[in-house]
Order: structure tokens, then C-alpha cells, then sequence
């Protein structure tokens, strides 16, 4: 058993027991029908009374198990596998578990953010020290109550036992005598191979919820005497809004008020909005009133700047590639002497598009503004930023300011920027009623915060052998660079050159799932297959080789992945897909790529079907240590390659004088299911590695497997994104 | 505002809202059935879809004033306890990511194998792809779609 310090103490156990006494539950009384849990018809009765162990922890006196679940859930499955890890080192049966969504405590929990793949990495001490400091406790009482030593006790399943004799004990009737315990200053954790739980397949706590359509997404939250409320913001990036037909609208039915709010904040941070910062507000009590209304608005716009095009985004990023400008980021050895030498040089330039998030929920938020305090409730990936931002918005301290988080309708990455929570409360306070503000697709798709555009050059030398002797990379995007300057293939060649420059463009952009690496996998890892195509080998054994040199030999010391791991996934690739052996009509790609802490390769198989690349099947390899719920990772990573496969083929934002010219799922292409693979095949590679995330790294490597798949599927490269125009597709 | 009485999940409601108000927004607004999702407004992404009269339709282009007495079905009134073979065989599968989008997906399956109990590859394509599925659970829908088919 491993001994860790806790690093709880009474008082912030206090502190969060507290907030989940009272704050807890919302105002959600209207969803107590729907209580998450692994609970089954079996489970335990439902207590009288409830025992806080601690802010992660409550136990019922009828041993049933509340597992309050920190961090935001956006279909990452964190509500289901962050408590796993807590049930696991308290011992419990899953079956008597009930999950609850914590609210929003910077005092007690670590990085409640949904952003990074981080949630699982950065909470697994934190969660394994909270179940494990409770078992202790709740042994410690018992011990107490029998007058033994916590050494003579055994505990599985929420029971307690005496080793050496017939008495045992449940949680439930010892959780009292529990929280008055001492924090013990020491606890142990299980070891790996006593886990229990984890590293099983447990179904989503919502599952039940979900498919029965409770209410359970900021869109379905609903106050009594709350007001609906829908903003319009400019048409156009450069755009700025100078007075509408107030009047006419206020005079429209169901229309209670309207008028321009302002969301500045003073000192605005990193998520905050860049873009619109003056709104045109309507409030009022149906949804569908206001969608009338909104459509009778004559607003008069100004323009403020620029009012840019989408022909001159593509030659501003050659332009910049072309210039002086560029900042040398790495350089190994003599690059330029190197290509002169080499034998054969290969040159290649990838582009991708600005790319909206499109969550399936579009944004929305619940506010209510008071002289004195505000209340928050919606979907956020970000409720500490957003509780800071409204804070300086209203001048109201940060105690003043409360967010609680509902299930997201999809995140990747577009609820980390707080800008509908910020414009949410400047409505509720301006009108003076709690609110829910509604966007509709059209304002999601238009408002910014998008994937930036990218444009990236990869060169290449071989020798004589067709060794890989020169390397070089050299990115820019509007506005940041695209370019990892220590990533693979830094680290395994000798001469090495990666370069970036922004660009300039006052097109409002963000993290979008995988950030920068959504794009650079596919531009590097199809770079890479043509490489290997020019030296002769096998694409998978040309990778390798450049590991291995990276294990035995590397270059470099700031190569940021472990080469072991990264041929590791890509050996298991190998195996599980069959490699090499060739299938009749089958045109496979391969890809490997590590981003957010985790190993992903990955196979695609084409097959042409009527003239149109069919996926029949993916086969993904995955190293993110310790796999938490199994199943649910296997979707996660499934999901990552439809998405990454999605985009890459079919999606594209265009803008025309600063304004986007796909608004709606009419004009805007999203992967459907006949268009997605037949089949997505998941294996792990089995360590005792903590866990690493999983709602990110498999989208990467999908683009590259999918270019190189393409190729040997048409014999056309793919370099720019989305590689199907509307006419390949439609015909 | 004029009045209107829908049979929705088996009972009759009196609302009264603009006759042109969509059905989706009926639902959500007036008779607080959130199971119906909003996700585009054009019928474009499923996200919303009910059954009249059994098929499935898109309840954001249906006007509350063309519905007279036709029967509806929303995900509420698919079950009584969560229990229709094709809500079984999602949570077997378990098929959710964000969730957003699956009583829509669910409600066009349960119409698809009403009207095709067993469904090949081809036609679960045909059928689903008006529904869109930001997390991309596509695979999974389709192994469920077949599990059920198999009830
Ligand atoms: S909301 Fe009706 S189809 Fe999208
Ligand atoms: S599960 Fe998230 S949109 Fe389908």
C-alpha cells in the first residue's frame, strides 16, 4: 500500500460540507426525479439522515453513498468515472451509489475545469485521498465502538469486518460516529492490483436520465418567475451595434423589454470574449415570441475595422509564410546544410479552415442579478472564470457571486469562454428579473470563438539510405501558430527546423477539442506517410526506426513524449489491425500521435464505394495509463475519431465582408451517421501508469490515418481541409 | 391568443400560444416536456423529433395550429419507466456522450423499426442521418438500433 499525507483539514472539509448542505441542490428540486447513480432496484433504502464525511463524500444511515462529482461534464463521462475513483478507494458496492454534480467550490476542489483532457490526470490523487481518507475514518470509528485496533479490521463493499471474529459493521450505521473522527494526518491507498472498480466498464450515472429525456442541460432549466431572453449580436466581424427599433420591438407580443447591454469587463482575462461586446438584448416570456421578435429587429450597425474575406485569409497566411517574420522556435544541428546534401527533398503545405464548435446545446445560461448578489446556472466548462468575470461585470465581490453547473449539451472547448454567462447576468441585472438567455443556432454559429485557420509548410531530406537527415516545419494560423516545436519528429533527427508567426485577423477564435493538434496530426502524420513513400518503406516501420532513435539516441533534451510509449501504441496498432497482410479492396492509413498527455494510433480502412470512399473500419491503440471505465473510454475515443474524421472531410466556416457564410446545419456540413465508420475498435495498452484523459487525443491521429487512407483509397494526397467539397459529396 | 387541445403522450392539454408556435417550443415552453431538444429550429439536426400519429417528425416545423387532433409521442410518453426495447438496448449499449441529442435519435429509431423491425446497415443510414450527433456516437446508435431490431 502507498502512504500519502492528506492534505485536507477539518476546517475545508467543513467548509465544502457546508456549501453542499445548503447550496447543493440548486434549486433542482424540479430534477429530484432524476438522481444519477449506479443505483439499481437492489440498492439500498434511501436514508433518514445523511453523514458528510467530507466535501466528496455523504453517507446515508442506510449505507446508501452520495459521491459528489467536481468537475464540469460535457460528455467526457467525468460524472461517472471521477466518482469510480473516489467509490473505489472508499470500498463501496457501485450499486450503492448515488452521484451528485458538486457545485462550484475554489475552496475545496482542484481544477474544477473541463478543458485539457485534464480532469481525470489532475484529479486522481485528490479523488483516490478522499475515498481512501474516508475508509479510514469510518474504520477508525468502528474500531473505536469495538475497542480493537483498525488493524484487526477488514473492509469490502461498505461492510467492515472483524478479522478475527463474527462482528461487522456497514457504513451506514457507523457514518456518525465517522465525522466526528479526526482527519487522520496519513492515509493508504489500494494498490493497483487490488482495485476493484476501476478499470471496469460501468455505465453513464445519466444513461437512464438521458434516454428517458429528463431534464437535465442548462436549456432545460427553468425557475418560477423566470424570464426568457435572446440577444442579436453584430452580422459581421468589424461590426459594432448603434441603436435598433426599440420601440417597435418592446411593442411586439410577449415582448417585456429590450435594449443594448454591455459586457466589458474591466481587465478581461483569457476566457473572456474578445469579440462583441455591446448586444442587442429582447426579453420576454416565450421562446418562440422572441424568435419573432428577434427576426423584426432593424438594427443599424456601424463598422469598427476591418470587414475581412475568406480568398484574403489564405493569401495573408502565405504572406506571412513567405515573409522575413518567421520565429525560429527550435534548431538542431545545420538544417540548411543538411537539405543541400540530401538526396531527395520533399516540400509539402497543409491548410485548414476556421471551424465553429457547434455543441449540440446551443449556448444559454440562467442569471439572477440582485442589488447584492448574482446567481449563475448553466452549462460552463470554466465556472471559476465565469464567476470572476461576473464579479468585476456587476463590482460585486467574488463571495456574492454564485455558479452551479449543470450537463453540458457537448463542450469541445466553446463553454470554456464565459462571454452567454457574463451576457446572461448584464440581462438580469439591466431588467431586474431572473433570466435564461437562449441562443439560437444561428448566434452560436456566428459569434466567434472559432477554431483558427491554419496553414503549415513540412520539408524533408533523405540521404542516400533514405536515413531522414534534414526535418523542418514552419506554421502560422489567424491568429496563433499551429506549431509544436518539440513534438515527434523533433527528437529524432539530426537536423531540425520548426518556425511560427501569427497572422493577423479580427475574427474571434478559441480552444477548439485538441487545440492545434486537430490540425497538425493530420498535416504531419500525412507529411510523414509521403516521406516514407519517397524512402521506400513501410510507413509504420519508417515511424519506428525514427523511435528507436528517439529512445537510443535522442536528440535533443526538450522532446516533450516518451518514444517508448509513442512506438508502443503504434506496435499495438500493428498487431490488432493486421498490418501489412492485405485485404481485397481494402486501403488502409495509419497515423500516431500524442497530444494532452496520452498515446493514440490508429488504422483506417477505406473501401470505394460507388465512386466514394466508405470507412469500413478504425482501429485505434491507446496508452493513457490507467484506464478508469472502460467502456466509456472506448466511447470517448470512438467519438474523437468521428469528429476528427468529421471535420477534416466536410466542415468549413467561410466569411464574406466579416460574415460567416454557413449559419445553420442547412449550409454548414457536420459528419452524419452515413457517413461515419461502420466501425471504430478500441484497445488499450494495459500499465500502472496514473491516468491520463481521453477527450482529446483520440481526435488527432483520425486525420492523418484518414489523408493516408485517401491516398492509397484514390492515389490523391489531401493537403487542405475539408477534404471533400460539397461537390464530391452531393455528386 | 387563440387555444389550442393537443393529445400528447396519451392525455389532452389546453394551451394557449401564437398558432403559429412550433410544436417543439409547445412542448418546452408551455407543457415543460424537455425531452425534446432544440438544437437548429430547421429540421435540420433531429435534435427535436417526436411522432405524430407514429412517424417521426421534426417537432420545430410542425405549427401548434396544424396539429388538430393528431396524436403525439414525445420521449416522455415512449415509456412508462424508461423501459421501451430501444431505450434498453441505449443503455446497454450505453450509447450517451453529452446526451443532447439522444431522445431525438431515439425517437427516429423507435419510428424506423416500427415501420422496418429489422432494418439493414443501409436503411439505419438512410433513416438516422437526419440526425446529427455532435459527439459523434454514430457506431453505437447503430449497434443499438440492431440490438433492439433483434427484441
Ligand atoms: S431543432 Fe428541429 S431538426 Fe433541429
Ligand atoms: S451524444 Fe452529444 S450530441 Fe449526441
Amino acid at each position: 500500500m502507498t502512504k500519502i499525507k492528506t492534505q485536507y483539514n477539518r476546517r475545508s472539509f467543513l467548509k465544502i460540507s457546508a456549501a453542499a448542505g445548503g447550496g447543493m441542490l440548486i434549486g433542482f428540486s424540479w430534477l429530484t426525479c432524476c438522481v444519477s447513480g449506479g443505483k439499481t432496484e437492489e440498492a439500498l433504502a434511501i436514508p433518514n439522515e445523511w453523514f458528510e464525511i467530507n466535501g466528496y463524500i455523504k453517507i446515508g444511515d442506510t449505507g446508501l453513498v452520495t459521491i459528489y462529482s467536481p468537475n464540469p461534464e460535457i460528455g467526457q463521462n467525468v460524472k461517472t468515472s471521477m466518482p469510480m475513483i473516489v467509490a473505489e478507494e472508499l470500498d463501496v458496492d457501485w450499486n450503492n451509489v448515488i452521484v451528485e454534480q458538486a457545485p462550484l467550490n475554489t475552496g475545496f476542489y482542484h481544477n474544477q475545469v473541463a478543458g485539457g483532457s485534464q480532469s481525470i490526470r489532475k484529479g486522481w490523487h485528490a479523488l483516490r485521498m478522499a475515498g481512501a481518507t474516508a475508509r479510514r475514518m469510518l474504520l477508525e470509528a468502528t474500531a473505536k465502538a469495538w475497542g480493537v485496533e483498525v488493524i484487526a479490521l477488514t473492509v469490502s463493499g461498505g461492510i467492515i469486518k472483524e478479522i478475527n471474529g463474527d462482528r461487522t459493521m456497514g457504513y451506514g450505521d457507523i457514518a456518525v460516529q465517522a465525522v466526528a473522527m479526526e482527519v487522520p494526518e496519513e492515509v493508504e491507498l489500494k494498490d493497483i492490483k487490488d482495485f476493484k472498480l476501476i478499470s471496469t466498464s460501468v455505465k453513464n450515472v445519466d444513461g437512464k436520465n438521458i434516454v428517458t429525456g429528463k431534464p437535465l442541460f442548462g436549456l432545460d432549466f427553468k425557475r418560477e418567475g423566470m424570464k426568457l431572453a435572446m440577444i442579436q449580436h453584430p452580422p459581421a466581424f468589424g461590426m459594432k451595434v448603434k441603436d435598433f427599433n426599440e420601440a417597435e420591438i418592446k411593442a411586439m407580443p410577449g415582448i417585456q423589454d429590450a435594449f443594448i447591454v454591455d459586457i466589458s469587463v474591466p481587465e478581461p482575462g483569457y476566457f473572456d470574449e474578445k469579440g462583441y461586446q455591446q448586444l442587442v438584448a429582447i426579453v420576454g416570456d416565450s421562446t418562440w415570441q422572441l424568435m419573432k421578435a428577434k427576426k423584426a429587429l432593424k438594427t443599424n450597425w456601424e463598422a469598427v475595422s476591418e470587414l475581412e474575406n475568406s480568398e484574403d485569409h489564405m493569401k495573408r497566411m502565405e504572406g506571412t509564410l513567405a515573409s522575413g517574420e518567421m520565429h525560429e522556435s527550435r534548431k538542431d544541428g545545420d538544417p540548411e546544410a543538411a537539405f543541400k546534401k540530401a538526396s531527395k527533398v520533399i516540400e509539402r503545405t497543409y491548410s485548414s479552415p476556421f471551424l465553429p464548435h457547434n455543441t449540440m446545446e446551443p449556448m444559454n445560461f440562467f442569471a439572477n442579478v440582485t442589488e447584492t448578489s448574482a446567481e449563475l446556472i448553466g452549462p460552463t466548462q470554466t465556472p471559476q472564470a465565469l464567476e470572476g468575470s461576473v464579479s468585476k461585470l456587476l463590482g460585486l465581490p467574488i463571495e456574492d457571486v454564485t455558479v452551479n453547473m449543470t450537463r453540458m449539451g457537448g463542450g469541445f472547448g466553446r463553454r470554456l469562454y464565459v462571454n452567454f454567462g457574463v451576457e446572461a447576468a448584464a440581462i438580469s441585472k439591466q431588467t431586474g428579473a431572473p433570466i435564461k438567455l437562449i441562443y439560437t443556432r444561428e448566434d452560436d454559429m456566428t459569434q466567434g470563438t472559432y477554431r483558427p485557420a491554419y496553414l503549415t509548410t513540412y520539408k524533408a531530406g533523405l540521404d542516400e539510405n533514405n536515413n531522414l537527415i534534414a526535418f523542418s516545419v514552419k506554421g502560422t494560423g489567424l491568429p496563433e501558430s499551429p506549431v509544436f516545436e518539440h513534438r515527434f519528429p523533433a527528437g529524432t533527427v539530426d537536423n531540425y527546423l520548426a518556425e511560427k508567426a501569427s497572422t493577423h485577423t479580427n475574427i474571434t477564435t478559441g480552444a477548439w477539442r485538441a487545440p492545434r493538434s486537430h490540425f497538425t496530426a493530420g498535416a504531419e502524420q500525412s507529411f510523414l506517410d509521403e516521406v516514407a513513400e519517397l524512402a521506400g518503406k513501410d510507413p509504420i516501420e519508417f515511424r519506428l526506426e525514427l523511435f528507436d532513435r528517439a529512445i537510443s539516441n535522442p536528440v535533443g533534451k526538450r522532446n516533450d513524449y516518451d518514444a517508448k510509449r509513442y512506438a508502443g501504441v503504434l506496435k499495438l496498432v500493428k498487431e490488432k489491425s493486421n498490418w501489412g497482410q492485405s485485404m481485397p479492396g481494402i486501403h488502409r492509413g495509419v497515423a500516431a500521435y500524442f497530444c494532452h498527455n496520452s498515446y493514440v494510433a490508429e488504422v483506417i480502412d477505406i473501401a470505394m464505394e460507388d465512386g466514394k470512399p466508405k470507412i469500413k473500419k478504425v482501429w485505434c491503440a491507446v496508452d493513457c495509463g490507467i484506464v478508469i471505465n472502460r467502456d466509456a473510454a472506448k466511447n470517448m475515443v470512438q467519438g474523437g475519431v468521428v469528429d476528427g474524421i468529421g471535420h477534416a472531410m466536410y466542415s468549413q466556416l467561410t466569411f464574406k465582408e466579416g460574415t460567416p457564410q454557413e449559419n445553420n446545419f442547412n449550409t454548414y456540413r457536420l459528419i452524419r451517421h452515413s457517413q461515419a465508420p461502420e466501425d471504430i475498435e478500441v484497445f488499450f495498452v494495459e500499465n500502472d501508469i496514473d491516468p491520463t484523459g481521453l477527450g482529446e487525443p483520440g481526435l488527432p491521429p483520425a486525420v492523418g490515418a484518414l489523408a493516408n487512407a485517401l491516398y492509397q483509397a484514390t492515389g490523391e494526397r489531401y493537403y487542405h481541409q475539408p477534404f471533400m467539397s460539397l461537390k464530391t459529396v452531393m455528386g | 391568443m387563440p387555444e389550442y387541445k393537443l393529445r400528447i403522450n396519451g392525455t389532452s392539454h389546453n394551451v394557449n400560444v401564437d398558432d403559429d408556435t412550433p410544436l417543439l417550443w409547445v412542448l418546452r415552453d408551455e407543457l415543460k416536456l424537455l425531452g425534446t431538444k432544440f438544437g437548429c429550429g430547421i429540421g435540420q439536426c433531429g435534435a427535436c423529433t417526436v411522432h405524430f400519429e407514429g412517424a417521426a417528425v421534426r417537432s420545430c416545423l410542425i405549427a401548434v395550429s396544424t396539429i388538430g387532433t393528431s396524436e403525439i409521442t414525445t420521449i416522455e410518453g415512449l415509456s412508462e419507466e424508461g423501459d421501451h426495447p430501444v431505450q434498453k438496448a441505449w443503455l446497454e449499449h450505453d450509447v450517451p456522450q453529452c446526451g443532447y441529442c439522444q431522445s431525438g435519435q431515439i425517437m427516429n429509431a423507435t419510428a424506423l423499426l416500427t415501420e422496418n423491425p429489422k432494418p439493414t446497415d443501409k436503411d439505419i443510414d438512410n433513416a438516422m442521418s437526419g440526425n446529427i450527433c455532435r459527439c459523434g456516437t454514430y457506431v453505437r446508435i447503430k449497434q443499438a438500433i440492431k440490438t433492439a431490431s433483434n427484441q
